[in-house]
């Protein structure tokens, strides 16, 4: 075990899949940085600092800066997985999907049906999401209830920096499209990482906590926040069942029907609008596969319906928060 | 001309000769209603298909577009299977699954056409980016019409291939007429698009699409300077559409007799003919008898599709994901 913070426990993870798979290359905008410029090439060593050092060690072959031009990021990912690659192409932001958003849903995401199953297409997107930071409405949204919402995509979304490095090895090896969302927020939350060879099945939940009284579910940040409204509600003697998803498709529907056949009560958190979203989805699901489990309505903890504002103090109130779950904890525990 | 034998130059009219057959025998069989959804027809363009693919090895990599039929044939995919496909039967190419539109053989490195215009462009670049990789002298080739060299798509994937070197082909099939609407209208650069490849930073030529012989022989030099590791290039070809853009099309934007003009003087079946006759390269006699066989064989292939089974419905969301669902 070494301690670490997810971006490098993301960084560590394409150095050694690269020298481990000479199939793999990564491309995107700023990558390497640097490129054209007095600086030269690594002037900046990666945007995100979770691509530093591929270049000089793997060579411009398999390790493509890229114009900005998502369209063609995503679509040459596309072409060099059909061609037998499996290439890491990098969004700067999530947000940028809609730049690039036939490449992957009517393309990447569709070739193994469309083509009669007789094609692979291991290509992952990894994209930088979520709120918090005042980088207000273009830079900001969590945008994989969109993608979890295609058939075809695989939609990763790590919380630890162990988790980071299991599901990113996970994507590597599979053989098929995978976007994996980095919340730019917690990138420097540390923890131990597993040495050597680490892999963590998708489709299967992270159970946080287990409590008893009701069942959260969150992913991303928002597992996060829900841990902090879980210890105060600990302190009152309120057990939570918290769930990190890990991975929103393929989704670990037992995990939330077993704990919510338990509790009766059901929490969703997700940081993104509340319409056609991921809370919608589970309380759907929950409703529907263990209606008579359920004590009180389920209660979704989400953004309003509104983009995502600059000003701190409007972000704020955009934003779930440990009180706004705290808040759906109690009224769902209130519920007679 | 000279550089081809006797059996390649049959074999290149073999081709083009079932592409021709292939889509004529589509036209009259979708009139049925048996074939059901949208279908394109390459018919008038198999010169610059078969031109461009008798030149490739399975290896190098195609990306086709709407009007795929003619680059499917060309690199090699089973004809038979891609009736079947046309008909949606289990037996197709893909399962039933694809339709017209997305017919791909990634053993015979066509990797699909594709139902959205400019959509294959940067795909092209990416195969072009994995054959780099392998320092094999590959190739990736995208085939885009005067439609898609309008999309966003097409002008990224060119930047970025000239950026990276990529060994990446922009093949343009100049048809005249983006669905319905005029090249001379849509296309800024109005009468040409390889000005606009050049413009990207990449080496363009032009030749004659209706012409199995100059697409040939330009394309050859083209593939030389690719595979010689320089880069991407491009090339327009000036070629004609037989049929509608879709099957159906009532085409009122022709103008008087033009249909029958192109027929008449811009039919490069017509001209190969001419050609390798004049040059006592072929006979008459071949030529017919390749004829006789290619009509046998579409004959087949639709016999055999209309009698084929269908999917299972309980097959439909099979083969969604290699793993985990």
């Amino acid at each position: 075990m070494a301690v670490m913070n997810i971006r490098e426990a993301i960084l560590r993870t394409l150095h050694e899949e690269m020298e481990r798979d000479p199939d793999i290359l990564v491309l995107g905008e700023d990558i390497v940085g640097g490129n054209g410029t007095a600086g030269g090439p690594e002037a900046i060593g990666g945007i995100w600092g979770t691509t530093t050092g591929l270049w000089e060690k793997f060579g411009p072959n398999r390790v493509i800066d890229t114009p900005i031009s998502e369209s063609a990021i995503v679509g040459a990912a596309a072409g060099a997985a059909l061609a037998g690659k499996r290439p890491v192409a990098e969004l700067m932001f999530a947000d940028f999907v809609g730049v690039s958003l036939d490449q992957l849903w009517n393309q990447m995401a569709k070739f193994r049906y469309m083509f009669g199953g007789k094609t692979k297409c291991p290509a992952v997107v990894r994209m930088v999401y979520g709120a918090g930071m005042q980088t207000a409405a273009q830079h900001s949204q969590s945008v994989y209830a969109l993608l979890t919402a295609m058939p075809g995509l695989k939609v990763v979304l790590p919380t630890t920096p162990a988790d980071a490095k299991g599901l990113l090895t996970e994507a590597l090896r599979g053989d098929d499209p995978v976007m994996f969302f980095e919340h730019k927020a917690l990138y420097g939350v540390k923890g131990e990482v597993p040495d050597g060879e680490y892999r963590i099945p998708f489709g299967q939940a992270r159970m946080v906590r287990e409590g008893g009284d009701v069942t959260v579910v969150a992913c991303g940040r928002m597992v996060n926040f829900a841990e902090k409204a879980a210890d105060k509600l600990a302190a009152e003697g309120i057990g939570m069942d918290l769930i990190d998803l890990r991975t929103t498709s393929p989704m670990d529907e037992d995990a939330i029907l077993d704990s919510v056949e338990q509790t009766g009560r059901l929490v969703v958190v997700d940081e993104s609008p509340p319409r056609c979203s991921l809370a919608a989805d589970i309380a759907a699901l929950v409703s529907t596969r263990a209606f008579t489990s359920l004590k009180a309505p389920p209660e979704m903890v989400t953004g309003p319906h509104a983009p995502i504002p600059f000003s701190r103090v409007l972000e704020r109130a955009w934003l779930p928060s440990p009180q706004t779950i705290e808040g759906a904890v109690r009224r769902t525990l209130a519920f007679r | 001309m000279l550089q081809l034998g006797h059996d390649a130059l049959l074999g290149a009219y073999r081709r083009m000769s079932t592409i021709r057959a292939f889509e004529e025998r589509l036209h009259d069989e979708i009139k049925t209603g048996e074939i059901a959804g949208f279908t394109h027809l390459y018919a008038g363009q198999e010169a610059v298909a078969v031109g461009i693919c008798d030149q490739l090895t399975v290896e190098d990599k195609i990306v086709s577009t709407h009007r795929g039929h003619g680059h499917c044939i060309a690199k090699g995919c089973d004809v038979k299977g891609m009736m079947l496909e046309i008909y949606g039967r289990a037996a197709g190419l893909c399962k039933g699954r694809g339709g017209s539109m997305h017919i791909a053989d990634l053993d015979v490195g066509m990797l699909g056409a594709n139902g959205i215009v400019g959509g294959g462009a940067p795909q092209a670049v990416g195969a072009a980016l994995a054959a780099k990789m392998d320092g094999k002298g590959r190739v990736g080739i995208t085939f885009s019409g005067d439609g898609a060299c309008n999309q966003g798509t097409t002008f990224e994937a060119m930047n970025l291939a000239v950026v990276t070197k990529a060994p990446a082909i922009f093949v343009f099939e100049n048809n005249h007429y983006s669905e319905h609407t005029g090249f001379q209208y849509a296309v800024g650069t109005a009468q040409d698009i390889a000005s606009r490849a050049e413009a990207f930073g990449m080496k363009a030529w032009r030749a004659n699409g209706c012409d199995f012989f100059d697409t040939y022989e330009t394309f050859r030099e083209l593939l030389d300077y690719v595979r010689a590791g320089h880069g991407p290039a491009a090339i327009e070809l000036d070629t004609e559409r037989f049929y509608g853009h879709f099957e159906g099309d009532p085409q009122r934007y022709r103008g008087p007799g033009e249909l029958d003009r192109i027929r008449e003087k811009r039919d490069c079946l017509k001209a190969f003919r001419t050609t390798v006759t004049e040059a006592g390269l072929l006979t008459g006699a071949e030529l017919d008898a390749v004829d006789a066989e290619v009509l046998a064989l579409i004959d087949e292939a639709v016999a055999e599709a209309r009698a084929a089974a269908d999917p299972d419905p309980a097959t439909v969301a099979d083969d969604v994901y290699a793993e985990y669902y």
